[in-house]
């Protein structure tokens, strides 16, 4: 993490060093670039405005988004969520780069994965089962493993067709903006654990028989699931997991696959946050974290920054606006000054909550957006916050 | 603020959600203090595992049990509490099933991981369910809580997550957590629950407003106030804001201006004041797009400022005194 950090960025004599966006995104070893942070920082405007400044310095760009503002995902192209990559119309392909967009559907990559598993009868069967229906539309991390799923497939497409030879992904909108890291593993350490084996083993040894064959914990833990959740949940979960026996080495497998594929070399973590005190703090979670998992990041985009166009100090604003109220002269510069004066200790604000985050963290990269007067929906506002991450 | 009308009153349980950095959590607590003044006792309730209501209180870690985090103004107090949904199946298995060591076998078997990470809506079910237990509590004939401020997931899963005890009722057909479900599930459909929704100026908080309008009344859940949060106050008149955004302000009247108060009207900062003043234009007409779509919606809308400074526990009196003047408590 360290090594890239020096060689892609340049220290500045304070403060942390430059995110240098362009030499990540034009160097070919980058093969997937995650876009992780807290809810509402602008992940997806980040991933996006990634892929199509990538793709229009000619390479080969697929960018997943998870939930994208509906007039963001319109000016990509994606006016309906199908799973697939569409090509998006209207980048500048004059350095023979393309950008793909899609949009994840949950449930519909649930349901592949169970279709090119098992036998049509079978699949049939998992489908129609009420336990799976609630499973793969609403359980808490089911979009986390689906989005991480996804991301492994068209890892494998391209590998295979050499259709892009960049992903970027933008990350679910969770509760912790850890949970697409522990949710794979989560599931994975649920399928192969104990509990599982009991919930497999009614339909296995059949009838109530088996009650006699288990330990007395074994019954004591099967009763106390039929008392509080009722026995015909308890069937329909059994059948469910009995009916998906067969696919939970495959599971495991492609969540370990895709866990190894964020540490290897070519993947690379961004961090976007806002400057504040709980976009920072995830931020810095999240920094620790893929620390310790030996991810590699490359460093921290802080979005909607604020900023001041005119060289003067908030105090020196205000003063010099209350001696021209006080003269009753001049109300146009003096409501100008005092708007440079609240932009000013906005900023100041802002700059006092970034510190503490470098304090913490001096040698992550970081780029950064200014806010915007207006929101982010076409490519031409997307490039705009491409050059912005861009600029050292 | 006596004299303004109260819109909630008889409201026990109030919701409160709101897109990723809205300041959800900042506006539940400010509500929780209105609601708590002149001597009433009200439990604010978080249920994300963030200890989002100590950061905005500047206080210990929120426990689960819960204690006293403020006072309000007249004599009221807030208490919190950070539901885990870990402790509450524990508790909920030991309170309605008595099973003594096999909450113990139920935890090694990994039943409880199981319970409540993987099974779908289970611990959406717990989660409700300490709330709901909360908001039902009485001690010696009266309820303990005068009313009960949910610090709710956000705008996006807000509806699952409430409807959550009505799936259960449709997967789990009999049983005793179909009770439970059932319970909970006319608790929120009562006039004494709202949900109110928080929001920004901003283009995506806004849609995921208006879907979340829709999406609670198609579920039959009862949408509150929309809070619109951090509101700029325009610093210039109407004239000069259009002028503003058209780039045709007097330059001329800005550098003298600058003159007389003393400052040398250099062209940096005299550009800058007019890039500054036309970004503060085109912020504001987008901010005023975006409230006319939040009033087309037709709940009632209060606003609450940014404060330059920041949120801190001050502040965030303010902003409850802001939520009584305008009767929301």
């Amino acid at each position: 993490m360290t090594s890239r950090g020096t060689a892609r960025s340049r220290r500045t004599s304070a403060g942390p060093p430059d995110l240098d966006v362009d030499a990540l995104l034009t160097d070919r070893g980058t093969r997937i670039i995650v876009c992780c942070g807290a809810g509402g920082v602008g992940k997806t405007t980040t991933a996006a405005a990634l892929a199509l400044r990538a793709a229009e310095g000619g390479r080969s760009v697929v960018v997943l988004t998870i939930d994208p503002a509906r007039r963001l995902a319109q000016a990509m192209g994606l006016d309906q969520l199908d799973n697939t990559p569409r090509q998006v119309a209207g980048i500048a392909a004059g350095k023979g780069g393309r950008l793909d967009a899609m949009m994840l559907d949950m449930k519909r990559t649930f349901d592949e994965i169970v279709q090119s598993h098992s036998t049509p009868e079978r699949s049939q069967q998992i489908l129609a089962n009420p336990f799976y229906q609630a499973l793969s539309s609403s359980f808490a991390g089911t979009q986390e493993y689906m989005a991480m799923e996804r991301l492994g497939q068209l890892r494998a497409q391209a590998d295979r067709e050499g259709t892009w030879d960049l992903i970027v992904v933008d990350t679910p909108p969770s509760r912790s903006a850890l949970d697409f890291l522990d949710a794979p593993a989560r599931l994975g350490s649920f399928l192969d654990g104990r509990f599982i084996k009991l919930l497999l083993a009614p339909a296995k040894v059949g009838g109530r028989a088996y009650l006699k064959v288990f330990s007395t914990g074994v019954s004591l833990v099967t009763g106390t699931l039929t008392k509080v959740l009722g026995a015909q949940v308890l069937s329909d979960i059994s059948t469910f997991v009995a009916a998906l026996d067969t696919m939970f080495g495959g599971f495991r497998e492609r969540a370990d696959v895709t866990y190894r594929l964020l540490q290897q070399k070519g993947t690379s973590f961004i961090v976007v946050a806002t400057p504040e005190p709980d976009a920072l703090r995830e931020a810095s979670y999240f920094v620790d974290r893929l620390a310790s998992e030996q991810m590699p990041l490359a460093g921290l985009v802080l979005n909607r920054v604020h900023n001041v166009a005119a060289p003067l100090s908030a105090e020196r604003a205000l003063a010099a606006a209350e001696t021209l109220a006080e003269h009753k002269e001049h109300p146009l510069t003096a409501q100008l000054l005092r708007l440079h004066a609240e932009r000013a200790k906005v900023m100041a604000r802002e700059q006092s909550m970034t510190t503490r985050f470098t304090a913490t963290h001096p040698h992550v990269p970081r780029a950064q957006v200014a806010a915007l007067a207006q929101d982010v929906h076409d490519l031409p506002s997307l490039r705009r916050v491409g050059r912005d991450l861009a600029r050292r | 603020m006596g004299s303004v009308e109260r819109h909630w009153d008889g409201v026990r349980l109030h919701v409160v959600t709101g897109k990723g950095g809205t300041g959800k959590t900042t506006v539940a607590a400010a509500l929780a203090l209105a609601l708590a003044r002149d001597g009433k006792k009200v439990l604010l309730v978080e249920v994300e595992d963030r200890q989002g209501i100590a950061q905005v209180f500047d206080a210990p870690p929120v426990g689960y049990v819960a204690h006293k985090i403020a006072n309000a103004p007249g004599g009221g107090s807030v208490l919190a509490l950070a539901v885990e949904a870990k402790a509450a199946l524990l508790e909920y298995v030991q309170l309605f099933y008595k099973l003594g060591r096999a909450a113990a076998v139920l935890e090694r078997f990994g039943a409880v991981d199981f319970a409540t990470t993987i099974a779908p809506g289970i611990r959406d079910v717990l989660l409700t369910g300490k709330v709901y237990e909360a908001v039902r509590r009485r001690e010696g004939g009266r309820y303990v809580y005068d009313a009960v401020v949910l610090d709710a997931p956000p705008t996006g899963r807000i509806v699952r997550f409430l409807n959550v005890n009505a799936e259960v009722v449709g997967l789990a057909r009999v049983g005793p957590i179909r009770h439970q479900a059932q319970a909970i599930t006319s608790l929120l459909h009562s006039p004494q629950s709202v949900v109110h929704l928080v929001s920004v100026l901003e283009e995506m908080p806004v849609q995921e407003t208006a879907d979340g309008v829709r999406d609670l009344t198609a579920a039959g859940l009862a949408v509150g106030g929309i809070v619109v949060n951090l509101v700029r106050e325009p610093v210039l008149g109407a004239r000069r804001l259009s002028a503003a955004g058209k780039g045709a302000l007097d330059v001329d009247e800005v550098r003298a201006g600058l003159g007389a108060a003393g400052l040398s009207a250099t062209p940096a900062l005299v550009d800058g004041l007019l890039v500054q003043a036309r970004e503060h234009a085109d912020r504001l007409a987008l901010e005023r797009r975006e409230r006319a779509a939040l009033d087309a919606l037709g709940p009632v809308i209060y606003e609450l400022p940014a404060l330059v400074a920041g949120v801190d526990l001050g502040g965030l009196y303010l902003l409850a005194d802001r939520l009584h003047a305008q009767g929301m408590a």
